[in-house]
């Protein structure tokens, strides 16, 4: 059994804040990843980020991560454990992982869990033909490995993903025949939809896939107009040639680990499904146990750095570590996070939070500080 | 219909230009951003001023043309590529736009490509004068492009001949 500190689990944008800001209270930190590269989702993002400075906004996903990651280099109280895979965290605290086809076991004195989310599938006829992704594996193959998918897309789901993976198949080379979009207007941002209308790629709201066709990979897909109900029309199919369907109609946090450990968890749509109950301090139900980005929400990279560092801070003072000016650190993230998500596009995020939050009674959190 | 389709109406259009009198007094910034999302780099970048503080970050820009002076330093920066700079004073029938363009491989000076409008649809040939990708840039090289003034309002993107 390994003892450890402060364990965190995931190093996308979330691990990464929560790890760096534990480690300058002072707490040892061991951050897990199962992949062999840190930074979760950020890896592949070749565009520019919104937010505003305090996020690194207009900077690129991937040099998000790699301002993140040299700031852990610099730091001796972090290690890093790559091609880690967390199997399980049991009640008396005890997590154990896969890491180089041997079983270890870790005995944290505090975990965040920072897992991030997965990719949400649709079901329709022929959807396990070969040529049909989820978006973000059409990007990490791009954008991590190199590889082009195909010559010809259609892209399912106007939101943020869906509209950004597709200017990322044109910036590859790939032709995007269309993006069609169940719900009556575009879920992204208007101004990436815009992007991608002005190299000519068609965007259809209120329309999406009937079928896919082809014998042993995908030759072509029929979509067709939908009605008020979301039902399709009959005679309004359109066919179109394409090689590559991506998948890209939301995500859902990856909460496995969660679910076992004996957290209590609610249902909200707006978060992406199943999310942890938590209190301001993103400390869960299970003491000892914090959360922070999309596992605890689907939401922005924005936000779950925000939320890292908010979770970091609090697992460090759980275990007793203390920052002077922490009450000040603290509430500058709670305006940081409640002005992101002040807007329109995030009310609904709001709502969802709104219906989770819990009033801990545990004892050291950052407020009784 | 923006928020149907990605084009931007005329109307949506018409909010966001700078008044005739401004543009033909030189290069100035058109800030094409109609949602309220969370972003400010336009404005952490703007040096004269041009673009206000954000109150909060999820309003929209607001932009003084009367001292924007067209230095393009936000074009780059904008995350939403929303923002262009035109000079209807650049000739006696022809505009300067400069956009941001992110395809490889970039144009080369002086070669005629497609103007494409809002819809990507090909309107007319321009001619590219200047490709500025400095590392100041980031990625986001700027190209700078001859447009006849007829078309300066509608032309937004460019195609290369394959
Ligand atoms: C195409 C696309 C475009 C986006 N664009 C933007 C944007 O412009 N602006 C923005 O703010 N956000 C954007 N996002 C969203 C952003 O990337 C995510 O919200 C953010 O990455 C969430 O961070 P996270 O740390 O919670 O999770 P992730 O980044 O998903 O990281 C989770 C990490 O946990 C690891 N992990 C999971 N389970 C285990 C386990 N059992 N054991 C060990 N390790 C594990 C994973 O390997 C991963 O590295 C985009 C997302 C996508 C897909
Ligand atoms: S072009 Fe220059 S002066 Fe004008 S708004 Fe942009 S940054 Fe400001
Ligand atoms: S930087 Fe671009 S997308 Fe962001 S607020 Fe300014 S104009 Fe809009």
């Amino acid at each position: 059994m390994i003892p450890v500190e402060i364990l965190v689990i995931g190093g996308g944008p979330a691990g990464l804040c929560a790890a760096v800001q534990a480690a300058e209270m002072g707490s040892k930190v061991l951050i897990v990843d199962r992949n062999n590269t840190l930074g979760g989702q950020l890896v592949k993002q070749t565009h520019m980020f919104f937010g505003s400075e305090k996020q690194y906004a207009s900077t690129r996903g991937f040099d998000i991560a790699n301002i993140l990651l040299d700031k852990i280099d610099k730091m001796k109280n972090v290690e890093i454990m790559r091609k880690a895979t967390v199997l399980a965290i049991y009640e008396d605290g005890v997590v154990s992982l896969e890491h180089k086809d041997k079983y270890i076991k870790i005995k944290p004195k505090a975990i965040v869990v920072a897992t991030g989310a997965s990719e949400k599938n649709l079901a329709f006829p022929n959807n396990d033909l070969p040529g049909i992704y989820g978006a973000g594996a059409v990007q990490t193959l791009m954008n991590e490995y190199g590889v082009k998918p195909g010559n010809r897309v259609l892209m399912i789901g106007a939101g943020n993903i869906g509209l950004i993976v597709s200017y990322q198949l044109i910036q590859a080379g790939v032709r995007v025949e269309a993006i069609v979009e169940a719900a009556p207007t575009i879920g992204g941002y208007l101004v990436h939809a815009s992007k991608v209308r002005r190299m000519g790629v068609p965007i259809l709201t209120g329309y999406s896939i009937k079928e896919a066709y082809g014998t042993d990979s995908l030759e072509s897909a029929a979509i067709w107009k939908l009605d008020e109900n979301w039902r399709g029309i009959p005679g309004t199919e359109k066919k179109l040639n394409v090689d590559v369907i991506c998948i890209s109609v939301g995500l859902s946090p990856l909460s496995e680990l969660l679910w076992q450990a004996g957290c209590q968890m609610k249902y909200i749509h707006e978060l992406g499904g199943f999310v942890p109950v938590r209190d301001t301090n993103l400390h869960s139900s299970v003491k000892g146990l914090f959360v922070a980005g999309d596992v605890a929400g689907v939401e922005e990279a924005s936000s779950a750095m925000v939320e890292g560092y908010i979770a970091g801070m609090s697992a460090a003072a759980y275990l007793g570590y203390k920052l002077y000016n922490m009450k000040l650190v603290k509430e500058d993230l709670m305006n940081q996070l409640d002005s992101l998500r002040h807007g329109p596009v995030g009310e609904k995020i709001r709502r969802g939070i709104s219906n989770l939050t819990i009033e801990h009674e545990a004892a050291a959190s950052v407020d009784a500080l | 219909m923006l928020d149907a389709t990605g084009i931007p109406t005329k109307e949506d259009l018409e909010r966001v230009f700078p008044t005739e009198e401004r543009l033909m007094q030189g290069p100035t910034v058109i800030v094409e951003c109609y949602q309220n999302i969370p972003c400010n780099p336009c404005y952490t970048v703007c040096r004269t001023g041009a673009i206000k503080e954000f109150a909060d970050i999820n309003d929209l820009p607001t932009v003084d043309h009367s001292l924007c002076n067209g230095c393009s330093l936000c074009v780059s920066n904008c995350p939403g590529l929303a923002i262009s700079i035109l000079d209807m004073t650049y000739s006696e029938d022809e505009a300067l736009l400069k956009i941001p363009y992110e395809l490889i491989p970039l144009p080369k000076p002086n070669q005629i490509v497609k103007g494409l409008d809002r819809e990507g649809v090909e309107v007319t040939d321009v001619k590219v004068i200047k490709v500025i990708d400095s590392k100041a840039l980031d990625k986001t090289p700027i190209i700078a492009i001859a447009v006849k003034k007829q078309y300066a309002k509608i032309i937004r993107s460019i195609r290369l001949e394959e």
